[in-house]
């Protein structure tokens, strides 16, 4: 957070109690503890806003409260003032006219710092070699492609975007079934991605660290829990990972993996999902080649562990009701196999 | 007429049994028929009006229990309450209830109800297309719940995004229940605007100028303007919509693959939908005008800027709908307009509270339950209200949108800018509806516990968007720490539930048992609160001849009514546009079965267009037969004015008051 807003919290009771809220340790998917360029900007044009509407608010509520203990009281049946005292009305019309020209001039000041504010966001469309990343929203994952002339180094992922700190990142959004709208508020504000309307987001992250975004425009059944992982990490970490998320999956080692990769290859998995170094190239469902690596799965909504694997292979309805992965039945050996098979895709 | 001023002048020189005679020919004259036929054709503009607003009222507890299902499933992340399936069609129920079957409805029924009343006349101009209005807009909820009841409500939300709400991914008749509702209750909105304008343009009371209408008839005429160019831009979208969806139409307006487009339903549903917000607060404003003025004791600071912001706010509601569209991909430039344009609304607005606060600090309270829930106004909506500035802002919307501290806002500006008016009215009004006060000790305790849920509800809604919890989940992970004030806020629903059954308790109970209300409990100020409570169908013995604002305050003994309607004709005097200057007799027609006849038809139309485009030319062919039985029993008789009385006193300065002559 800038220095400036920290002046800002301090001005206001009403903000202070807010930071108490916000510095409860929700920081990983929040708009006011931002960790790259657009959103610092967005944070402090937040604390500028709340500082100027609370003491609006103030202002309203003194004058409501004084106006309370400072009149008098009457009964219905009292007569009503039908020609008041001119001078106090005049008094009154000057302090109206006097409040409408400070609003006027308090919207006006609040429009541009706005629009100032929306100018420093678009910044970083001018950089030169940001690294691009295309992400595709669908019912109800998101699908992550890094681009790159030689299509053997492009990497297909799912629900994790992985980007270097430092380094200007350009997002082109795509989404080809419903409306959705990608959010990760601790860079940047939220776009919606519109079929027929491919569109771009530019940030770039400054610290290090794991954070969360989800889809922000109702999207249907699951749009809860569409969520996916932003991994902020120096160069040289991002490197090593992209590599690696470049290799074809591991072999299968054990007899139980192999096991396992045989029922995946023989069963309805392959039609949809992608394991690349094996036959399986499905192209409707999240890219599975590096899946036992991933902390999350089912869109961020399931922590990747052996009882859950086995829960979402056998009977995703019960996690995620309406999504397009069918029940599969398999006996517990089959199952722990295919498990086994799909925790060694690191 | 017991209470009024002008009955014990009159009784000086006229004959009890010449009033009594008048008084019993009105009565049979402006009587509904009797029986189940009467109240399904009645044309008395009260009984529909309070009908408008019991059902209305009916739908808000419907949709307040859909709100605490919701609140439910929420409190707890991973909650299993409620299944996505189930969560998705109570959302979209509980804000297409409370938008387009309680907030729009409620209004105009308490427009329907008062605004002949306040403008000195017995019926509203097109009383037939009245009660039409009333059963359009009850098969269009009735529609809706239905769906809900059998497990086939919409689920693609009050906006009905396409593609979601298209015929790809909208499955089954469920958006389509939720386009025919919102054809058929749009149809009601546009029956009630019309009539509320014509009415306030011709039928006011001689005297009654424009710049002396009452801020509450202001508010619905503007209302009516407002929803006359808004609502057939949603008519428009729904109906395409439905088109879309239906199989052997399968029109593409909305369908990209086809060259249609999803951003122009957007504009469409929002270029009602703000507009739509303006068309709930705006009476909401004509209220608190009403009831400040009236509590605090003198005439009301600022009646024309007052009446001024309305306009403006009316007109500028027009030119904001973009900020609801700031995070689609739109030219920057464009959207930056709308960020003006939106906070320039708030100048408006901001006018209307410093007039009222001028008011209330130059007044003397009469501190009763009415200025107690305004007062509870002043606290949600100015910080509603203040919210918006900041979803105005391009930048900072982009972080805020479609979290819940949208959520928050818009909960803070239509349940404190409508909601608290609202109640307030309610318990103002009261005994004009039965005659009978409710009670003040639950009235307030109604007022502060329902304040307290509110705040407990929605404030911690505004830390959660910013948190990052986006609108319309079913549930959220442990991990993200929304739990807590998710937990508070469901706390905070079941405040606001005991708060509403204290009202719905006091409503009954002083309904039938209240304390019984003089005529003009509060000296309040305008013509509703001459007439007894509850107030005869023929309305008004004599129509009354206002000489000032605020009509009764300014009224004197001797002031002069308008004589010379037939009373055996359901006859009212019709006024000029500017001045209110007798124009000439205008005669409407009574009850008829035609209205009811001609509603169902068109329900039976709309609904059958979800399954059959046969539907529209059959339903036509029904309508023109419907038409044909309304307008030939439309005629009204024309007689000769009714013999002014011999001697009658109320002439006392005739210069004031051109006598009506038949001009029909």
């Amino acid at each position: 957070m800038t220095r400036v807003s920290s002046q800002l919290k301090a001005a206001s009771l009403l903000a202070s109690a807010c930071v108490f809220f916000f510095s409860c340790g929700h920081g990983n998917q929040s708009a006011v503890e931002p960790t790259g360029l657009q959103a610092e900007h967005l944070s402090f044009l937040w604390w500028i806003f709340l500082a100027i509407t609370a003491a609006v608010y103030v202002v309203v509520m003194v004058i409501l409260v004084a106006a309370f203990f400072r009149t008098q009281r009457a009964a219905a049946g009292d007569e009503a003032d039908l020609s008041p005292d001119p001078s106090r009305e005049k008094r009154a019309s000057s302090v109206v006219k006097a409040a409408v020209a400070v609003t006027v001039l308090t919207m006006f000041a609040l429009m541009l710092v706005s629009f100032r504010t929306g100018r420093a966001l678009d910044t970083l469309s001018q950089a030169q070699t940001p690294l691009e990343i295309k992400v595709t929203g669908q019912q109800w994952w998101w699908q992550i492609e890094y681009k790159d002339p030689t299509p053997s180094n492009m990497v297909t992922t799912a629900n994790e975007i992985h980007i270097p700190i430092g380094r200007p990142i350009k997002l082109e959004l795509v989404s080809h079934d419903v409306i959705h709208s990608f959010w990760a508020p601790n860079f940047h504000g939220k776009k919606d991605l519109i079929p027929n309307y491919p569109t771009t987001l530019f940030f770039r992250a400054d610290e290090p660290g794991v954070y969360w975004g989800q889809c922000a425009e109702f999207c249907g059944f699951e749009h809860a829990k569409m969520r996916f992982m932003v991994v902020a990490e120096p160069q040289e970490d991002f490197e090593r990972w992209y590599a690696a998320s470049q290799q074809p999956a591991p072999e299968p080692v054990t007899d139980s993996q192999k096991f396992g990769r045989d029922i995946f290859l023989k069963s309805v998995c392959t039609q949809c999902h992608t394991i690349q170094g094996t036959p399986a190239n499905g192209r409707v469902g999240p890219n599975l080649t590096h899946v036992g690596g991933k902390p999350y799965i089912a869109s961020g909504s399931l922590p990747n562990d052996r009882e859950n694997l086995a829960k979402w292979i056998t009977d995703p309805q019960a996690i995620k009701p309406g999504i397009r992965m069918p029940m599969n039945t398999y006996s517990p050996e089959e199952l722990n196999a295919l498990v086994d098979y799909i925790q060694s895709l690191k | 007429m017991k209470n009024t001023d002008l009955s014990k002048k009159q009784s000086n020189t006229l004959t009890e049994a010449r009033i009594n005679e008048e008084l019993r020919a009105l009565e049979s004259t402006w009587s509904d028929k009797p029986g189940i036929i009467g109240w399904l054709s009645t044309t008395d503009h009260k009984r529909v009006g309070f009908r408008m607003v019991f059902t209305a009222f009916c739908f808000f507890t419907f949709g307040g229990i859909l709100a605490g299902l919701m609140r439910l499933q929420l409190s707890l992340p991973g909650n299993n309450f409620l299944g996505p399936d189930m969560y998705n069609q109570i959302f979209t129920t509980h804000g297409s209830t409370m938008m387009f079957l309680f907030a729009v409805p409620v209004m105009e029924g308490m427009g329907i109800y008062f605004v002949p009343l306040m403008i000195g006349t017995r019926t509203l101009a097109f009383p037939r297309l009245n009660i039409l209005g009333y059963y359009t807009y009850l098969f269009g909820g009735l529609l809706l719940f239905f769906g809900l009841l059998l497990n086939i409500g919409p689920d693609a939300g009050w906006f009905a995004y396409v593609p979601l709400s298209g015929p790809e991914y909208g499955i089954g008749k469920r958006v389509d229940l939720w386009s025919q509702m919102v054809s058929l209750t749009e149809i009601s909105a546009l029956i009630a605007s019309t009539n509320i304008i014509v009415t306030v343009m011709k039928l006011r009371a001689p005297g009654m100028s424009l710049n002396r209408i009452p801020l509450f008839v202001w508010s619905e005429v503007i209302t009516a303007v407002m929803v006359i160019f808004a609502m057939p831009a949603v008519m428009i979208a729904s109906s395409l919509l439905s088109m879309d969806r239906l199989t052997n139409v399968s029109t593409h307006f909305f369908n990209q693959a086809e060259g249609g487009d999803p951003i122009m339903w957007q504009h469409l549903f929002w270029f009602f939908g703000h507009p739509e917000v303006y068309i709930i607060f705006i009476p909401a404003t004509g209220m608190v005008s009403m009831i400040i003025t009236t509590f605090s004791r003198r005439k009301t600071f600022g009646y024309t800027a007052l009446v001024l912001t309305m306009v403006a706010t009316a007109f500028i509601g027009f030119g904001v709908w973009v900020h609801h569209m700031f995070v689609t991909p739109l030219p920057q430039l464009g959207q930056s307009i709308f960020t003006a344009s939106s906070m320039l609304i708030v100048v408006p607005n901001g006018v209307q509270i410093f007039c009222w606060l001028a008011t209330l600090w130059l007044g003397r309270w009469n501190l009763k339950t009415p200025l107690i829930f305004i007062l509870g106004f002043f606290g949600v909506f100015v910080m509603g209200g203040l919210t918006g500035v900041m979803l105005a802002s391009l930048p900072l919307d982009t972080q805020l949108h479609d979290t819940y501290f949208v959520v928050a806002h818009f909960h803070y500006v239509l349940i404190g800018g409508a909601v608290f008016p609202l109640f307030g009215a309610v318990y103002y009004w009261f005994p004009k509806f039965c005659g009978r006060l409710l009670n003040e000790a639950a009235g307030i305790a109604h007022c502060i516990l329902f304040f307290i849920g509110f705040e407990l509800v929605f404030f911690p809604m505004h830390i959660l968007g910013l948190i990052g919890m986006p609108r319309r989940v079913y549930t959220y992970l442990p991990e993200t720490g929304w739990g807590d004030l998710n937990m508070l806020a469901s706390i905070g629903a079941a405040v606001m539930v005991v708060a509403t059954l204290i009202f719905f308790i006091n409503a009954v109970y002083s309904w039938f048992w209240g304390k019984v209300a003089a005529a003009n409990p509060w000296g309040a100020d305008t013509l509703e609160w001459s007439l007894p409570s509850p107030i005869p169908q023929y309305a008004f013995q004599y129509q009354p001849v206002v000489q000032g604002r605020h009509a009764l305050w300014e009224q004197t003994a001797d002031s002069p009514v308008v004589t010379g309607l037939h009373i055996n004709n359901r006859e009212v005097v019709s006024t000029s546009i500017h001045d209110a200057v007798p124009d000439h007799r205008y005669g409407v027609q009574g009850p008829s079965i035609m209205p009811f006849v001609v509603s169902v038809i068109t329900g039976a139309m709309f609904i059958g267009f979800m399954f059959t485009p046969w539907s529209l030319p059959l339903g036509m062919i029904a309508l023109f037969f419907g038409f044909l039985g309304w307008f030939w029993s439309n005629s009204v008789e024309h007689r000769p004015p009714y013999a002014p009385l011999e001697d009658n006193p109320v002439y006392d300065d005739p210069a004031d008051y051109k006598p009506v002559e038949a001009a029909v």
